[in-house]
């Protein structure tokens, strides 16, 4: 399976997200903000980072990027997206996700480890968790505060789209604690914390945020390859 | 008139630079306006640019030298260079390279120690002198240290200031050849509770997150000390360490006549001018505030692209020398690459970038902008570097070459027109090597005699164990000693994937290579108190401090980076401690075989006669051979029944003079530091060092600031596990025990069935290990025959402090919660209308 990995100018988390998608046994694809061209890749992930600098509004210039224009093609015909902190920020700035990201309600940058409680386990990037299940992934941002209008939320937690939520601590004033969302389809995620930073016992708080690169392994393998891999869902 | 050149001349190509970023239109010259420093460099207006030939046929013009900072014995020494009287542009190049930031006149005749008490090192690739010192850690790999001061822009602009220091200190590393991998920041503030902390604290530490955070760099670590000494001088230092293959590593050398010089980077703007002389090289006084315009802007995105670009160049092999500009800007580059080759340099200052077309030649030379780097390439390399600069977006422009040493086999000068006018003409090392040297004249102070004589240890101690117990609960929540997170989760500690260790551990530890598991181990430290009573010990127990910090994690410290940060040298007193500090530092290195690479002296920390604590920073560099055998500081959950069990390693003496413990119950500062012995650090170190080969040790942390209370509270917290202490009955009071700060000493928390292998390897190391008690499944700390502290009441009492000073950060849920239930509907969408005006109104999403 080939995960492929955007750099924009600016983004930062673009290795670590490439080493997560290797260590949960992908082959890691480094795709370039200039190049339309998606190299065949089976998915995509948006890292964690600055890209353009967030200038004007965080992922607003690089929802522009000629590599944008393919992926916002191919996610609307199912090609499994995570955006991860900026990642997701270029998501939402795409409406591929509803809502926004605001500045952090204390006004801070925050770094800290986090407990999430994982909502919908339906999606392309999170079929390999337990509903309900409690996970610990670092959250690091600036502007990570989930905002949308009332119908929006609702619309929202009423189709099971909050695919995580932070708890035990909202680092950044989040709606409802939203940590994540999905799309209609399942198949676009947005998550604020940084999965690829809980892959190795040496690096990270916990090696939960695995489950997220396995689960787009398993939903590409398909429906045969389904039944192969499920006894080994629960970590 | 300043544009951007149109047509290449001499074999140098037109500049080029982002599409969508126009060069500088021409505009209209007009004298700008509002800037102290400015006014003093521009007088060129009116009558055009000073000209060399201009300069030859008005000796007798009177000219700002002393505005500029320079002597007059400097300037006359200026003339007798050059023939002539300097041009403007000439004069301002002289201030800034022989202010004290540049040329170290003070303290140069003292920083000569380091070099003839180096330790023999076969490890060291560059050293002092160097952008930073380079040590190689594997047959292919080495990396690159070094901490600087930015203390007097962080003062008058902090966020900026703070944020520029970061950004320097990584150019510095990327100069070298290597992929900066991370940043750590020691910083000293004033009082925790003056009105003016809470103007700088936040500041700073936004701008060290800020730029740090953009940039893609961990900060693993660091220092935040309050003192009164530096309320008008915080101290903002910052550290960098790199990572490059041996074979990458870069050179400054504007070699090879014909070769182009290339200004790669962001535009030239009118900030920083006069950073480093007006600024960094000259006490405050009471309008340090109008020297806002001194301090420089960053943009780390910039910086983010520049580090890609170099890098990219350096792996294709298209950079023969590479110079960043910091400090100084263009004139620093320019001068230090021609005079390191001995070659000379033709500039055309008219092609370089700029955000305000109306810039002289001599702002363009003084600029400090951030974010530039100057690089030396062949003429036939020339297009592929103009082509790596574009795919990032970054500005690269030609602006000038190589030009050959003289006939006569000295060096070549200098050349530098702007739009045909010849405005500097001098030979480039008489602005980089032969700036003033000064012996200044150095006294003890006056009052250090009595100040030793005012001893700690004879101050009112706890009376009983109810006083002990409050004792622990005060010193906790000192601001010196209570938990820094309100600070360090504003950092990004993960970013690249290699932070093993970050604060608040011992060390940063870093893994270098995935395959390997090859590491490092950084720590910086230093005791402006310790340095007060006694600046010869204070370094050296600042070095000792560090070297045990890295050492407790299992590295083996091999390399040493300082940054000496002290008053004004024209005060006898302070020179005097400046000496001894440097003195110390040189002899403690020599006897743990740790050579100074490199680093930084930072003078005129003053503001009026008050100089600041001398305060030597120090920070050691380790390595690991395999990373995966750190040692964290936390105790871990007991893993067989009794739990692990703790002993102090190292002796304790009766040394609080210059204490945590003087300081927040007496305000006491007097006495003689703790003793120093580095070779008990040595065997401290070496015995860590097999400990963790072996496996024998589950945690380790270092003593110092808060003595053992302090490690306790830590390393119970850290993983909220509980502890029984049983305080050694040696004659030594329990209240000596918790709270002395004697040197040399760690406690280790060993699992069971370990406790003869490691009692035995501390007798081999001659190291005494005394064992103090277990880990406890009860989640509090006690101490047999004192008290017991429940760990949530220590939380409390540790974590508050700095919230509560700097506010904020707050649990977010519950008042989330509560704005929620008080504020409904109305709130949230007119939030949504400031954020989201893509749509308005509408349904947001349409997946």
């Amino acid at each position: 399976m080939r995960i492929g990995v955007v750099t924009f100018p600016g983004s930062l988390d673009d290795g670590d997200a490439a080493r997560a998608a290797r260590i949960a046994g992908a082959e890691a694809v480094r795709l370039w903000h200039g190049d339309p061209d998606l190299h065949r890749v089976d998915a995509v992930v948006l890292p964690g980072g600055f890209s353009y600098g967030d200038y004007l509004r965080c992922g607003a210039i690089a929802r522009f990027a000629p590599v944008m224009e393919s992926i916002i093609d191919a996610a609307r015909g199912g090609l499994p997206v995570l955006g991860i902190c900026n990642g997701f920020q270029v998501l939402c700035e795409a409406h591929l996700l509803p809502g926004a990201l605001t500045r952090n309600q204390h006004l801070h940058f925050r770094n800290r480890d986090q407990w999430l409680r994982v909502e919908a386990t339906n999606t392309a990037w999170t079929n390999r968790f337990a509903p309900g299940q409690e996970i610990l992934i670092p959250v690091k941002n600036g502007e990570g505060c989930f905002v949308a209008d009332q119908r929006t939320l609702d619309q929202l937690e009423g189709e099971g789209r909050v695919i995580a939520r932070y708890i035990r601590g909202n680092p950044n004033g989040s709606q409802r604690d939203i940590a994540g969302i999905t799309n209609e389809a399942g198949n676009v995620v947005g998550i604020m914390p940084h999965p690829e930073h809980a892959v190795e016992a040496l690096t990270g708080p916990s090696l939960d945020g695995l489950g997220f690169f396995t689960s787009v392994l398993r939903s590409l393998a398909g429906a045969s390859a389904d039944g192969q891999l499920a006894g080994g869902q629960q970590r | 008139m300043t544009t951007q050149p149109e047509t290449a001349t001499s074999g140098a190509e037109a500049a080029r630079g982002v599409p969508n970023q126009p060069p500088a239109a021409a505009a209209p010259i007009t004298k700008p306006s509002g800037f102290a420093a400015t006014d003093v460099l521009v007088n060129e207006f009116e009558e055009g640019p000073d000209t060399v030939q201009r300069a030859a046929a008005t000796p007798d013009e009177l000219q700002p030298h002393a505005d500029l900072g320079l002597k007059d014995d400097e300037y006359t020494r200026i003339r007798e260079i050059l023939g002539r009287r300097p041009t403007a542009s000439e004069l301002a190049m002289y201030s800034i390279m022989w202010s004290e930031h540049c040329s170290y006149k003070s303290s140069k005749v003292h920083l000569r120690e380091f070099v003839k008490k180096v330790p023999k090192n076969t490890r060291m690739l560059a050293g002092i002198g160097e952008n930073a010192g380079v040590v190689q850690i594997s047959e292919k790999i080495a990396v690159t240290f070094k901490v600087e001061s930015h203390n007097h822009p962080s003062y008058v602009e902090p966020y900026q200031g703070a944020a520029t220091g970061v950004g320097g200190i990584v150019r510095d590393i990327l100069a070298m050849g290597a992929r900066p991998v991370a940043v750590m920041d020691p910083l000293r503030f004033g009082a925790a509770d003056h009105p003016d902390t809470a103007r700088v604290l936040p500041g700073v530490v936004a701008g060290i997150g800020g730029y740090g955070n953009c940039l893609g760099l961990p900060n693993i670590g660091g220092e935040i000390v309050f003192d009164p000494c530096y309320q008008g001088n915080p101290l903002v230092n910052a550290l960098s360490i790199g990572v490059l293959p041996v074979e990458r590593l870069q050179k400054k050398e504007a070699t090879g006549v014909g070769n182009v010089v290339v200004l790669l980077g962001a535009r030239t703007g009118r900030d920083g001018i006069g950073g480093v002389s007006v600024l960094a090289s000259a006490t405050f006084d009471e309008e340090a505030e109008q020297r806002r315009p001194s301090v420089q802007v960053g943009d780390p995105f910039m910086e983010k692209l520049l580090i890609e670009s170099c890098l990219e160049l350096y792996d294709a092999g298209l950079v023969s020398g590479i110079q960043d500009l910091g400090g100084a800007g263009l004139t620093c580059a320019l001068t230090e690459t021609a005079a390191a080759a001995g070659t000379g340099m033709r500039v055309w200052l008219e092609r370089v970038p700029l955000r305000e077309a109306s810039m002289s030649p001599t702002e363009i030379l003084a600029s400090e902008s951030q974010e530039r780097m100057l690089l030396i390439v062949t003429p036939e390399n020339l297009d592929k570097v103009l082509a790596v600069a574009e795919k990032w977006g970054v500005w690269a422009t030609a602006i000038g070459e190589v030009t050959a040493a003289s006939a006569d086999g000295s060096p070549g000068r200098l050349l530098i027109t702007w739009n045909d006018h010849v405005v500097v003409d001098v030979p480039p090392g008489s602005l980089a090597d032969d700036g003033p040297v000064y012996e200044r004249p150095m006294r003890e102070p006056s009052d250090l005699i009595l100040l030793q004589a005012d001893r700690a240890e004879t101050l009112p101690r706890p009376a009983n164990a109810e006083e002990l117990r409050e004792t622990v609960l005060r010193m906790i929540a000192s601001p010196n000693l209570c938990d820094k997170t309100w600070v360090t989760e504003q950092y990004d500690r993960y970013v690249l994937g290699n932070t093993v260790l970050a604060q608040p551990e011992d060390s940063g530890v870093l893994r270098i290579d995935e395959e390997t598991g090859l590491g490092v181990a950084l720590s910086v430290d230093g005791n402006g108190r310790f340095a007060r009573l006694d600046p010869y010990e204070g370094a050296k127990l600042a070095l000792a401090e560090a070297y045990r910090n890295v050492a407790v994690t299992g590295a083996e410290p091999i390399a040493v980076t300082d940054c000496l940060n002290f008053g004004s040298p024209e005060d006898p007193a302070v020179m005097w401690q400046f000496a001894q500090a440097v003195n110390g530092l040189a002899d403690g290195c020599q006897q743990l075989g740790t050579p100074v690479t490199g680093g930084n002296v930072s003078f005129y920390n003053q503001t009026g006669a008050a100089a600041i604590h001398p305060t030597p920073v120090v920070g050691v560099m380790g390595i690991f051979d395999d990373v995966t055998r750190r040692i964290p500081m936390g105790f871990p959950a007991p893993a067989k029944a009794g739990g692990d069990l703790l002993y102090l390693l190292g002796e304790t003496r009766l040394e609080l003079s210059g204490s945590e413990w003087a300081w927040v119950t007496h305000g006491h500062l007097g006495g003689r530091p703790p003793k120093v012995d580095l070779a008990a650090e040595q065997a401290l170190g070496a015995l860590m060092g097999r400990a963790s080969k072996a496996g024998l040790v589950s945690a380790a942390h270092d003593l110092s600031d808060g003595g053992l209370s302090q490690v306790l509270v830590e390393s119970c917290l850290r993983y909220n596990v509980g502890a029984k202490v049983t305080l050694p009955e040696d004659g030594t009071s329990p209240f000596v025990h918790l709270f002395s700060e004697s040197a040399g000493r760690a406690v280790v928390a060993v699992p069971r069935g370990h406790e003869k292998a490691f009692t035995a390897l501390a007798a081999e190391h001659g190291v005494p290990c005394t064992p103090i008690g277990v880990t406890s499944e009860e989640t509090a700390l006690e101490v047999r025959g004192q008290f017991s502290i429940p760990l949530d009441e220590l939380r409390t009492a540790f974590s508050a402090t700095l919230r509560d000073l700097f506010g904020g950060t707050a649990e977010l849920v519950s008042r989330h919660a509560e704005a929620t239930e008080a504020e409904p509907t109305a709130v949230r969408s007119v939030t949504l209308e400031i954020t989201d005006p893509q749509a308005p109104g509408g349904p947001i999403g349409n997946a």
